[in-house]
């Protein structure tokens, strides 16, 4: 910006930014009616077997290999995968393309808690005509409550997703005389503080700028912060009694200094990773394949565990990140993308090989139970099978967990609250309450009845 | 374009003469519709991707836009919002306090660079001139890695250098520190662009009035003082403008710093990083045209009495 306002007139000094923004104000995206015939087998057969080319968006590595499968069965299809950024930048395109009424692709990679946000604009294809509603039995429960909304339509097919779970040094550990993963979060606490008297690492890191990690773990407690009706009606209740547990509970650790408070996913958090700064991560299961990328030299040091409790003997977990594919409702070929969309994360071939070569964690019973991936044993873990153990915490994820229509506001309003506060090492509940406040004043603002 | 065409008619021996007045109206017409002619597709395209843009985006910007409910007419409302704005004042105040500090020295240093390299003392100067002229060239975000590796708290070399000699590092990506950290990276980045600048504007001194001053027996000092800095006083100027405009428009640094410390930064650093924050994650789009036309007259103004009164200066002497 600075490089193109030397080389731009005086007066002409703001037009960079209201050229760009100009991109997101064109036209308003065209309305249509829910279309809830079934489509029949024959049009399916007819709409495969026509010389037909679609645009898909994401961001996941290699997707061509699965993509691939997928043109070898249905040769007439041309796929094209376009990579136009990760999560929000793609959003962010994304929405521009539906405004401006072209350029949308017709398959499209979008995070769980980011489809009611594209629903709210009337841009995904109910996916039920189709019969999608039928593939609901072949996924984990909580995964496809993502995907379905409480009136049977269905707006994704789910491609992966990160239940929670905990990640150590059994060395940095078993230095300070710890054997066992600790299985409370007052377990935990205690030997954050005997890790930390004996060692000097941290028991985990609790970055401020990572808002599905703290989202994750308001899940696993049994917190229902969001909800949408799907049409003007939105639940803010982010200063519950349950998140207030989590947020205390982190609180008391970040003032103890027994949890560092970097930001993560740079480069120094990978560093800290490695140096052993941190002697664990609370995280999700896409991490354990990740940790093996940026901490390569702790290989065989490290242990997967489930993620501690707030109630000794209960096994429940939350869910941090995944994906899925939708069709947006532009498509001309809404039936060939929503094949696309259901072959890639449905096919075993292709899921498995989502699993075992991109390490997306399965959403699909079968793949989760598919000896291929659940019995790999993984060096770097000491010879583990982490897989099992995460396929397993899988199912323990609290199954209704709901999303706000805004959650760009949502996370960008987090990390200027109560991840500030987290940053800043201040009072996290006072800061939780100013989110909550923020939020429920943004949904007024855009005109949403909160409840 | 215009100027070049009326100049190249005219014989070059009667340059510093005026054109005559009388001329054959036919070759007028004919030259100026040529001229008109050379420049079209530059103003097609200013006005199809500037000034239509810019207008639209004044259009936009008297309307509030709702998730739910759609566009309002709300004539200059989201501007009266933006005065009282804490996010957007913060910002120009932020961006202001960097115009103050961080451009006087980044300008005096490029000051000195170019006069030291012109003054043809520097041994090796064309390697000199590249060395300081290579971090513009850098690409930002190639810059952002390697400031973030120097300036980083566990692993930076400054911080254990600090360490290594048992004094408490200082971490410079904490709230009180990233200002001045973005400004030495702003510094290193453009303090070549503008010696450049500087230093172009130095060469075109007629070397008469060097030789002049040597034979009444002034030091390179003063030379630099009298003869040289009022020389390119106009490059100077045109250094500064950019620098304000520059400065305002502070949006890559802060954005690339994001990932080193995001809740230092936040969104809403700098006026035009939270113009980008209110359009696209906000997606409030009048808002933001309306801060961003409020940061364009706010260039404006500055720039404008920067001129003015080095303008007043000029008429005084």
């Amino acid at each position: 910006m600075r490089t193109t306002a030397r080389r731009t007139a005086l007066s002409l000094g703001t037009i960079v930014v209201t050229a760009g923004l100009l991109l997101t104000g064109c036209t308003s995206p065209g309305s249509s009616t829910t279309d809830k015939t079934t489509v029949s087998q024959a049009d399916i057969d007819k709409a495969l077997d026509t010389p037909t080319k679609l645009t898909f968006w994401t961001w996941v590595p290699d997707i061509e290999n699965e993509v691939a499968l997928f043109e070898k069965k249905y040769p007439k299809i041309d796929v094209e995968v376009v990579n136009v950024g990760n999560g929000a930048d793609e959003y962010t395109k994304l929405r521009t393309a539906l405004k401006a009424g072209k350029g949308a692709p017709d398959v499209a990679q979008i995070e769980y808690q980011y489809l009611s946000s594209f629903r709210l604009t009337d841009s995904l294809a109910d996916l039920t005509p189709y019969g999608a509603a039928d593939l609901s039995d072949e996924y984990v429960e909580w995964v496809w409550n993502q995907v379905q909304t409480e009136d049977g339509s269905v707006w994704a097919i789910p491609q992966d997703s990160g239940p929670l779970g905990n990640l150590y040094r059994s060395d940095i550990l078993a230095q300070a005389g710890i054997t066992e993963a600790p299985t409370t979060w007052a377990q935990y606490a205690e030997d954050a503080a005997t890790i930390k008297a004996a060692t000097g690492s941290y028991i985990s890191n609790m970055p401020g700028n990572d808002p599905g990690q703290m989202v994750g773990l308001f899940w696993q407690a049994g917190a229902k912060p969001f909800g949408y009706d799907g049409d003007k009606t939105v639940k803010v209740d982010i200063a519950s009694d349950e998140t207030k547990k989590v947020v205390d509970y982190w609180n008391d650790l970040i003032q103890k200094d027994l949890v560092s408070v970097d930001p993560d996913f740079n480069d120094s958090f990978y560093q800290s990773l490695a140096s052993g700064k941190y002697a664990g991560w609370v995280t999700a299961a896409w991490a354990p394949v990740f940790l093996q990328g940026t901490a390569a030299n702790t290989s065989g040091k490290w242990t997967a565990a489930k993620i501690p409790q707030w109630n000794e003997g209960d096994d429940v977990s939350g869910n941090w990140g995944g994906s899925s594919d939708v069709v947006l409702k532009t498509s001309e070929n809404p039936i060939a993308a929503y094949e696309l969309a259901k072959f890639i994360n449905n096919d075993p071939e292709s899921t498995l090989k989502f699993a075992t070569d991109q390490f997306l964690f399965p959403t699909k019973t079968d793949t989760l139970a598919d000896p291929a991936f659940v019995d790999q044993e993984a060096e770097f873990y000491g010879g583990q099978k982490v897989n099992e153990l995460f396929a397993g915490v899988s199912d323990t994820v609290d199954v209704s967990f709901e999303w706000l229509p805004f959650m760009d506001y949502v996370y960008s309003s987090y990390n200027e609250t109560l991840g500030k506060a987290i940053a800043d090492k201040t009072d996290l509940s006072t800061a939780l309450q100013a989110w909550d406040d923020e939020v429920t004043a943004y949904a007024k603002k855009q005109g949403f009845t909160v409840e | 374009m215009a100027v070049l065409a009326a100049s190249a008619s005219a014989p070059p021996n009667s340059r510093r003469q005026r054109p005559p007045r009388q001329r054959s109206t036919q070759s007028t017409r004919r030259q100026t519709r040529a001229a008109y002619l050379l420049i079209t597709p530059f103003l097609i395209v200013f006005v199809a991707m500037l000034i239509v843009p810019l207008f639209y985006s004044g259009y936009l910007s008297l309307f509030a836009t709702q998730l739910i409910g759609g566009q309002e007419f709300v004539g200059l409302a989201n501007y009266l919002q933006a005065l009282t704005d804490p996010s957007f004042l913060g910002g120009l105040g932020r961006v202001g306090l960097f115009l103050l500090i961080q451009v006087p020295i980044m300008l005096v240093l490029a000051l000195f660079f170019a006069l030291a390299l012109d003054s043809s003392r520097v041994r090796g100067s064309k390697a000199a001139r590249l060395a300081i002229f290579v971090p513009y060239a850098v690409p930002g975000v190639v810059a952002t890695l390697m400031w973030g590796y120097l300036y980083g708290n566990d692993f930076g070399p400054i911080a254990q250098t600090f360490r290594a000699i048992g004094i408490d590092a200082p971490n410079l990506l904490a709230n009180d520190n990233i200002l001045g950290s973005m400004m030495n990276i702003v510094t290193w980045e453009f303090v070549g662009y503008n010696m450049i600048i500087m230093y172009a504007a130095l060469r075109t001194i007629p070397t008469e009035l060097f030789d002049a001053a040597e034979v009444d027996g002034a030091s390179e000092w003063r030379v630099a003082w009298s003869i040289k800095i009022p020389a390119i006083r106009p490059a100077i100027m045109l250094t500064v403008i950019f620098s304000i405009i520059g400065s305002f428009q502070l949006f890559n640094e802060p954005n690339l710093l994001y990932r080193l410390a995001p809740n230092v930064i936040g969104n809403d650093f700098t006026p035009n990083q939270y113009a980008y924050t209110v359009a696209f994650v906000n997606q409030d789009v009048p808002y933001a045209a309306a801060i961003a036309f409020l940061l364009g007259l706010v260039i404006m103004v500055v720039s404008y009495v920067v001129q003015l009164s080095t303008q007043r200066k000029e008429n005084l002497s």
